[in-house]
């Protein structure tokens, strides 16, 4: 079984090594040392202010809230949480309001944690650090990219942002793992209160350290750093990528040179930054502005006690669920296919934060299948309007539909209405659209005028074809728009079929 | 005792101007090259101790957790802030040609 | 305005009405109009914004209400504290036209005591200098000696007390740029522990060192102004927290029982009339009750060479964020890095690109631990040499300088010889210490001598005490300086 495509391929005789360094976004109201607030998709430069400016004079003053979730996250990674301090990096950029950023250096919050792959596959994360973002940079020009610029503009409203670097160690060795790594992460960071885990956005960004070496080699190859990796997707194809311009190299007699590469998703390939600066000395020092962070044995405890459950042990919850350890399980069509359904049911819900609403349904008495599908297949369609959902009206919902009062289709239009809403009476809003249980009599009917119209259907399926069934229900559900219940239908033909 | 680096030559302080960005020019190179190399030679008495069991100190008071409620305030005037800047566009602070990306 | 008074004697006449704070504030502008220009203390004088500050001033006493404890008080700002809408330039081109769009804290305070500020003072380019000389608006002179510098690197700070500009003013002190210039123009300059006064609104020099004082005519008027700027600040993350200081009500309590070690070290390297002045300094304490002895803390010798790692490092990247995008001066150039530097090299003096360089230089790979990872260890042990010394003293004495003021040119174009002016005053920097320097008589020329006090981290309370029995045995002390013209 294998949820992430693609990835894992390795020439014969090489073997892939693979480090990921993740950025992600706090989700604080305000910068890591300022009061401006987080939100930098505003008006440019209107919040700012001299800290984040740079402007002489200014200084920087540390956030609880977001030293508390690097915590929470050196916490969900099993991180020794350690006292820690903050350095200067120095160089000069534009985007970098002091030509410095403050960020951890030798001694970080979170050191010497792991993380465990949905397969068991354990990644060491060596440290999870606390530093801050820099501004914005567009770039005027026909391209739009940053080389044949004209000039570019800069805009610090993103200056300051409060990040958590995830380096993980160079424990990985397919694309596949990587893939499940950034995946597992990400998950575990949305689930943290962390982040918003937005890939797209950059709210949360993906460095790789690719490197190979030959599958005899005791010490790893050089390692190029790929950046600009813009989804989970781009992330497996890259290193795909890579791994193979690297044996193709070596395998050619050439060398890998230690260089940062961008991956452009348009080509399909890593691309070398030609940099006409001078090699980069960082003379990290620390910083004299800000003090050390000493977390207590309190401090911890309280950051650990918000902590809800982390998505494997949501996920291994929702598994346990569904193997019917309650009886309400149900059992129908549990084939491999349905297995791999139900597992990407799970991730989808888990990831979405909404496993409470299927845990609820299902200590209600709702089947857990019907409780995982309309949650990963119709409720997460508007996932935040699902959080807010009042759980009752969601029971009740699940609960007409299981004994059949309800159609799929019924109950499918009625959930709209209820996240629309937030909540309210399933009941009534059926009867409100006309959606009444169709009597047993016309039920009866109605069928008979399906077999009717499908004589040869009819006599296969009498002959023992009983996947002909769906011709039935499908005619039957298209004359009564929706309003059947699709089991009802089965037993009448089973019926029929004595 | 631990070793003592070497005296500064011209073309490190050639480097340390790249890395500061400043340029300098050939008389100036000289010049900084002797009264550089004059006070380090004057900090060879720190720089050649054996320090190895001492412990640095970065921050004369010895004071931890300082930190502020995720509470925003106010910043600053947009229009304050860029007009203070060398060159301004689209409410953003315009800058000549980047010639390399972000390290 | 005829007598000299105290700033507390002055400010209590500006509250219960008898002299008005315009009547103040236009005797000292009468007198800037006068010597500003052969002195040069003021990058900017903000005459009309002073007399808005003392008519408001004036206004809050006419409707019954107290203006604070500096009220009416004329106040010379280092013009290295932010001041909104007013020029703030460090004495560089690199900020010329620079509005800053805050007050500094310490702005903010005196102006909620009712102080009135009359203008940014003249300094070494970003606080780097010992004479005033690296202004790129030109040199101060000392009002004792026009042909002198006032020192620095908050030469016009204390020359503006000197003259009588002001009877008090801000200064920053790195490395001594409070209590050398404050020697050398014959005033009173104090250096608080790191952390009472915050630096928010100072623009940084070196971060772990810079710490903002008053410049005074007295002991009792720079205790004055400590207890107002002082206190915690929470925009500074190193801000200590506790409470605000109040150092005028302990400032008569005098030295009996106290013990007062006399600094051997800073003894050795300074002009035979200054030590001498020292000693006597020393036997006026032991006559009030304070028991004298010598004193060696061998390690403050090595001070000089740490101080000259760590600041320039530390202000190689304070000063990164000059570089023509935000604010202040741009020179235009094909791309950014090429802006960069050509804003840079015109912007900076030479001094500043100078310290720019060697920071750089000893944070840079391969020297940084031979360097800057050195001096760090160097300021433990510079700490520990004054934690042994005041295990058996309370407050330690010695010059502030070891030469009085000296020529306009004379050391500017040797470093290392300007660097050693500072050679009795940083090693206080190092440790985070307070320490104060009284104007103690003149040398033979009519020069001003200071004499330094030093005391362990948070003892202001007692080292203005010393200060203060100092003071009242200088040669020539009448009861106050620089006051009242």
């Amino acid at each position: 079984m294998d949820r992430y495509q693609g990835g894992g391929v390795v020439t014969e005789g090489w073997e892939l090594v693979i480090g990921l360094e993740v950025h992600c976004e706090l989700r604080t109201e305000t910068k890591l040392f300022c009061g401006c607030r987080n939100l930098f998709g505003d008006e440019p430069n209107s919040n700012v202010c001299p800290v984040c400016l740079g402007l002489p004079g200014s200084l920087p003053v540390l956030n609880q809230r977001a030293v508390e979730l690097a915590m929470a996250i050196g916490t969900a990674l099993h991180c020794d949480i350690r006292p820690s301090t903050f350095h200067r990096k120095n160089y000069f950029y534009p985007d970098q309001a002091k030509d410095y950023q403050i960020s951890q250096y030798d001694e970080p919050i979170n050191v010497d944690g792991w993380l465990d792959l949905p397969d068991g596959f354990r990644v060491r994360v060596e440290r999870a650090h606390l530093e801050e973002d820099t501004g914005k940079t567009t770039h005027a020009g026909a391209s739009g990219r940053i080389h044949g610029a004209d000039y570019s503009l800069v805009d610090y409203n993103r200056s300051g942002v409060p990040l958590v670097e995830i380096v993980s160690a160079p424990d990985m060795r397919t694309a596949v793992q990587a893939r499940a790594y950034a995946t597992e992460l990400r998950a575990i960071l949305i689930a943290s209160g962390a982040s918003d885990g937005k890939m797209e956005e950059g709210s949360m960004r993906v460095d790789a350290n690719v490197s190979v070496r030959r599958s005899t080699d005791a010490t790893f190859g050089t390692r190029c750093e790929i950046k600009n990796l813009n989804s989970v997707r781009s992330l497996g194809r890259a290193i795909d990528y890579e791994a193979q311009r690297q044996v193709a190299l070596l395998e050619s007699g050439g060398v890998v040179e230690q260089q940062t590469r961008h991956w452009d998703e348009g080509t399909g390939r890593t691309e070398t930054l030609r940099s006409k600066e001078e090699a980069y000395d960082y003379r990290y020092f620390r910083e004299p502005d800000l003090v050390p962070v000493v977390p207590d044995a309190e401090w911890k405890a309280a950051v650990a006690d918000t902590l809800g459950l982390m998505p494997a042990q949501r996920r291994a919850r929702l598994v346990e669920l569904l193997s019917g350890g309650n009886g309400a399980g149900g059992n129908d069509g549990d084939g491999d296919g349905d297995g791999e359904l139900r597992v990407d049911q799970i991730a989808t819900v888990v990831d979405l934060g909404l496993d409470d609403l299927v845990v609820g349904a299902v200590a209600a008495g709702v089947p857990a299948t019907l409780a995982l599908a309309r949650t990963a297949n119709e409720a997460a369609t508007d996932a935040e309007a699902a959080r807010r959902l009042d759980g009752s009206s969601y029971v009740a919902l699940l609960t007409l539909e299981a004994s059949g009062s309800l159609s799929a289709t019924q109950a499918k239009v009625v959930l709209g209405d209820l996240l629309l809403a937030g909540g309210g009476d399933p009941a009534m809003l059926a009867k409100e659209k006309g959606f009444e249980a169709m009597s047993a009599d016309s039920l009866v009917e109605t069928v008979g005028q399906a077999v009717a119209a499908e004589p040869d259907a009819w006599a296969r399926y009498c002959d023992g074809e009983d996947k002909l069934a769906q011709v039935f229900v499908g005619k039957v559900m298209k004359a009564t728009r929706g309003q059947a219940n699709g089991k009802a239908v089965v037993a009448e033909l089973q019926r029929l079929r004595g | 005792m631990t070793e003592h680096p070497g005296r500064i030559t011209r073309e490190d302080v050639a480097h340390v101007a790249r890395l500061a960005r400043l340029r300098l020019t050939d008389d100036e190179l000289d010049l900084y090259t002797g009264q550089l190399g004059v006070i380090l030679d004057h900090a060879a008495d720190v720089a050649s101790l054996d320090l190895d069991g001492v412990a640095p100190t970065a921050h004369a008071m010895a004071v931890t957790n300082v930190l502020r409620s995720d509470t925003p305030r106010p910043g600053l005037d947009r229009d304050e802030v860029l007009a203070a800047a060398p060159e301004v566009e689209q409410h953003r602070f315009r800058v000549p040609r980047i010639l390399g990306e972000a390290p | 305005m005829s007598e000299a008074s105290s700033v507390a004697e002055l400010a209590t006449a500006v509250r219960n009405g008898t002299r008005s704070a315009s009547e103040v504030l236009e005797a000292h502008l009468a007198e800037i109009d006068e010597s500003e220009p052969s002195i040069h203390a003021f990058n900017l004088v903000t005459g009309d914004e002073a007399r808005r500050q003392a008519a408001a001033v004036d206004a809050v006493v006419a409707s019954g209400g107290d203006p604070g404890l500096l009220a009416g008080v004329p106040v010379a700002l280092k013009d290295n504290l932010c001041t909104r809408g007013i020029p703030t330039t460090c004495s560089s081109r690199i900020l010329e036209g620079w509005l800053p769009p805050y007050d500094a804290t310490v702005v903010t305070r005196l102006r909620e005591a009712g102080a009135v500020m009359v203008g940014k003072t003249n300094m070494d380019e970003f606080a780097m200098g010992s004479s005033t000389e690296t202004s790129a608006t030109g040199p101060t002179r000392n009002p004792c000696d026009l042909s002198r510098v006032p020192g620095g690197s908050s030469g016009g700070s204390a020359a503006a007390v000197a003259a009588g500009f002001a009877p008090l003013a801000l200064g920053s002190d790195t490395g001594g740029s409070i209590r050398q210039p404050a020697a050398l123009c014959g005033v009173v300059g104090m250096k608080p522990t790191y952390g009472t006064v915050s630096r928010y609104g100072l623009v940084a020099f070196a971060s772990s060192l810079d710490q903002i004082g008053p410049f005074a005519g007295s002991v009792a008027d720079a205790a004055l102004c400590f207890d107002v700027i002082g206190g915690h600040d929470e925009a500074d993350s190193t801000s200590l927290n506790r409470p605000s200081p109040r150092l005028l009500s302990v400032i008569d309590d005098g030295v009996e029982g106290m013990t007062i070690g006399v600094l051997t070290e800073f003894l050795d390297g300074a002009d035979p009339v200054i030590a001498e002045r020292t000693r006597m300094a020393a036997e006026a304490l032991a006559s009030a009750g304070a028991r004298v002895e010598e004193v060696s803390v061998p390690e403050v010798a090595l001070a000089l060479s740490a101080y000259y790692l760590i600041a320039p490092a530390e202000a190689s990247s304070n000063l990164a964020r000059y570089d023509g995008v935000r604010f202040g001066l741009r020179v235009d150039a094909e791309d950014t890095v090429a802006m960069n530097t050509a804003t840079r090299s015109a912007g900076f003096g030479a001094e500043v690109k100078r310290r720019i360089m060697l920071g750089t230089y000893a944070l840079s790979a391969g020297y940084m631990d031979a360097y800057y990872g050195k001096a760090l260890r160097v300021r433990t042990l510079i700490i520990e040499g004054f934690s042994r010394a005041y295990q058996r003293c309370d407050v330690l004495l010695g010059p502030t300088t070891p030469t009085t003021a000296f020529p306009l040119g004379a050391k500017v174009g040797d470093p290392m010889t300007m660097y050693l002016s500072d050679v009795c005053t940083i090693p206080t920097n190092l440790a985070g210490h307070p320490a104060i320097s009284v104007p103690f008589g003149t040398d033979d020329g009519g020069l001003p001598v200071g004499v330094q006090l030093l005391a362990p981290a948070l003892a202001e309370s007692t080292l203005v005490r010393v200060a203060a029995v100092v003071e009242a045995a200088a040669p020539g002390w009448t009861g106050t300086r620089g006051v009242g013209s």
